[in-house]
């Protein structure tokens, strides 16, 4: 199955396979007005996705069904509910083993359940994507939006990228296949985006036509045998790797862990030109910066627009991929900055460690305002977090309600 | 896959592992009538293996591998334990991802080669030790059972971990003192048999593997029930001759033993209406062809 060769003929739906930076880049845009549960199945429409396992957690429930409906319609080739997150990705697992496009969805302490997969998933070189809907894992029990989970999926292997809004979430669901898919960087994707936020608002997105899709998954492009009993050689090592207290095998598996990460890192030269970069900047020769990733941004956007108000400029760095880290790029950006605010919504503040292990001069980094456990995060707060850090007086939030 | 995909470049042909020059000169593939009498001729599908000297075990993979009736388009799942020391040595394409999550990737597999092979039979069948069938995996295998998924599932049961040093298993026997039971077991052998037949599957047996002639039957029985009707469940005794103190001679006789009347795994078989049809259709066909078969020699 050569996926060059049939750009340009249909599929059963009457869907034309199309070059993905021409359905990308070139094809005609069509407003729509849908949430972020919606605009996952029709980017899955479009993405000639041969296997989905769907499992219910809030808040992906409502797209894991929705993909029932496109394959009821015939949109996606085959579709089953699995019996739990850790068993759903080990389906997932057998059917990228098998050579299909694998698509799954989960969230919180789903994430966390089939936690365990994820790391074989990036050492079996399986290209499954996987959309992340972010919910708390705590107890006492939260359905709320939290990015914690994120955290953990940092060093599996995967690619992890995070989106801010619906729209980033339409065309980085379909990009996601295209670099996830590359021969030389073949690992599965983690799309983040935080639960409810995006899935369960509404929003204009501009989706590709409906009669254009993605070229289907390509199984020997993979640069490890599929499992189908279709290409010799068949028979995988001549000592099994475990047990082997050699040499060898150590260094087997250690460069083995050093190849899925090397194949992050050379996802970039696909990644960039797709997403526009790693990373998204606005007035970064200002001195306060604000830098997150996910609907942060978008909170941190409203609070630059507030601090103008007042007669104080501040810069952006939207941040769209975790794994590839853009050190280079992140470093390149802050370089004027004096101050650098991590607006998060998880309780750790895990990116403002990410960030301090990326900057010189690393006291610049102001972890927060964090908010945890589904708390939203007004720009009021992070305006204040930013004027109380730099000293100046504070009408608080209280203070205005009284 | 036909065998003539696999082919070795002439001048590499002599220094290639003996068991790839056996599989591209005389393999058993596509060959009608394979079984265990191929076992010491053709070792195509296994060589070596790592286990213990004597392990019924691996007399047990030598039997089921000559009797997969499709090996070509067969694919196995496995999982960790002491099966997952003799994968790497088989000859087919195979998988190994966790422990216990067999049963979902072969799933996942099943469904990935059926919709990627339209009329084509792609057979899939999985192997795992009891910890993972029936312990740690026990969900999967019967969530696999529930949803009628048309694979074979094969489990060696040695009544304890053995891979990681003899510790108490759901299918070891009440009372028997082994690590993590310190005071012998607790509770009975799990009737994993008879759960199988509840949860769904079209065929269940439950034996040794002291004779490779109703090993090849079963496993012929089992994966052709899969593919054509539903899941199918063997349920193999292997004892570990280590944990239970037994010598390297000695595994043979521990499954006579075992497979006693009343004993714990004297044959038993359960198989449902369609699939005996079936079987007696199979069977009705071959007895036809060796007839047209002879009469069409006795006519030259």
């Amino acid at each position: 199955m050569d996926s060059h060769s049939i750009i340009g003929t249909k599929n059963k739906k009457g869907q034309v396979y199309t070059d993905p930076n021409h359905l990308f880049f070139e094809a005609p845009r069509i407003p729509s007005f849908f949430t972020g549960s919606e605009v996952i199945k029709e980017a899955i429409r479009r993405a000639s996705v041969d296997l989905m396992v769907a499992y219910p957690i809030t808040p992906q429930s409502e797209a894991a069904a929705l993909i029932g409906e496109l394959y009821a319609e015939g949109y996606v080739t085959d579709y089953m509910r699995g019996e739990n997150e850790f068993g759903v990705m080990s389906e997932c697992a057998g059917g990228s083993f098998g050579g299909a496009r694998v698509f799954t969805t989960t969230a919180g302490p789903g994430t966390m359940r089939a936690m365990e997969n994820f790391p074989m998933w990036s050492g079996a070189r399986l290209p499954i994507e996987m959309i992340v809907t972010c919910r708390g894992i705590n107890s006492p029990l939260s359905i709320q939006p939290d990015t914690l989970e994120m955290y953990f999926l940092l060093e599996t292997g995967m690619l992890v990228w995070h989106a801010e809004t619906a729209q980033d979430f339409y065309d980085w669901i379909l990009m996601g296949f295209m670099v996830a898919e590359q021969p030389d960087v073949h690992l599965p994707i983690a799309i983040c985006c935080d639960g409810f936020f995006v899935t369960h608002t509404k929003d204009v997105v501009n989706l590709t036509p409906v009669d254009m899709c993605l070229p289907p998954y390509d199984p020997y492009r993979s640069p490890v045998p599929c499992m189908d009993m279709e290409c010799p050689p068949v028979r995988m090592m001549r000592d099994p790797f475990i047990m082997k207290s050699n040499y060898i095998s150590y260094a087997t598996h250690a460069s083995w862990q050093q190849e899925v990460r090397a194949a992050i890192e050379r996802s970039r030269k696909h990644t960039i030109p797709l997403l526009g970069g790693l990373i998204e900047t606005e007035n970064v020769d200002a001195e306060i910066l604000i830098v997150s990733s996910g609907t942060a941004v978008s909170q941190g956007r409203e609070a630059i627009r507030l601090l103008a108000d007042e007669g104080l400029r501040v810069g952006l760095v939207k941040i769209k991929s975790l794994r590839p880290w853009p050190y280079h790029e992140i470093r390149e950006a802050t370089k004027h900055a004096k101050h650098i605010f991590v607006p998060e919504f998880n309780v750790a503040g895990w990116m403002a460690r990410e960030l301090k292990a990326t900057v010189p001069d690393s006291d610049r980094v102001v972890a927060g305002p964090q908010v945890a456990g589904g708390m939203t995060m007004p720009p009021e707060v992070i305006v204040e977090h930013i004027q109380r850090t730099l000293g100046k007086s504070v009408a608080t939030l209280a203070a205005r309600g009284s | 896959m036909s065998k003539e995909k696999i082919q070795i470049c002439e001048e590499f042909f002599d220094i290639m592992p003996p068991e790839y020059q056996a599989l591209v000169t005389n393999a058993t593939w596509g060959k009608e009538g394979r079984g265990w009498k191929d076992v010491g001729v053709n070792k195509e599908l296994i060589e070596q293996h790592s286990l213990c000297a004597g392990c019924p075990e691996s007399m047990a993979f030598r039997y089921i591998l000559a009797s997969l009736p499709n090996p070509e388009d067969t694919v196995m799942v496995g999982s960790t334990g002491c099966t997952s020391l003799v994968f790497p040595h088989v000859g087919i394409h195979n998988i190994h991802s966790l422990f216990g999550n067999q049963n979902a990737v072969a799933s996942g597999l099943k469904r990935a080669l059926t919709l990627r092979f339209p009329g084509k039979v792609k057979d899939v069948v999985v192997l795992a030790g009891d910890g993972a069938t029936v312990d740690i995996g026990l969900d999967y295998t019967l969530q696999s059972w529930f949803r009628q998924e048309k694979f074979t599932t094969i489990c060696f049961d040695n009544e304890l971990y053995a891979n990681t040093g003899g510790q108490e298993s759901g299918l070891m026997q009440k009372g028997f003192v082994a690590k993590m039971a310190p005071m012998g077991k607790q509770f009975d052998k799990v009737r994993l048999p008879e759960i199988a037949r509840e949860s769904g599957c079209v065929y269940v047996v439950n034996c040794t593997v002291s004779k490779p002639s109703l090993i090849e039957k079963v496993v012929k029985n089992a994966v052709l029930i899969a593919r054509e009707i539903g899941p199918t469940y063997l349920q193999l005794y292997t004892p570990c001759i280590l944990e239970i103190g037994k010598n390297s001679m000695e595994g043979l006789q521990e499954m006579r033993d075992a497979e006693k009347p009343g004993e714990r795994f004297a044959y038993k078989e359960y198989i449902s209406d369609q699939a005996k049809a079936f079987l007696a259709d199979v069977a009705e066909k071959e007895k036809a062809k060796k007839a047209s078969a002879k009469e069409a020699l006795a006519q030259a």
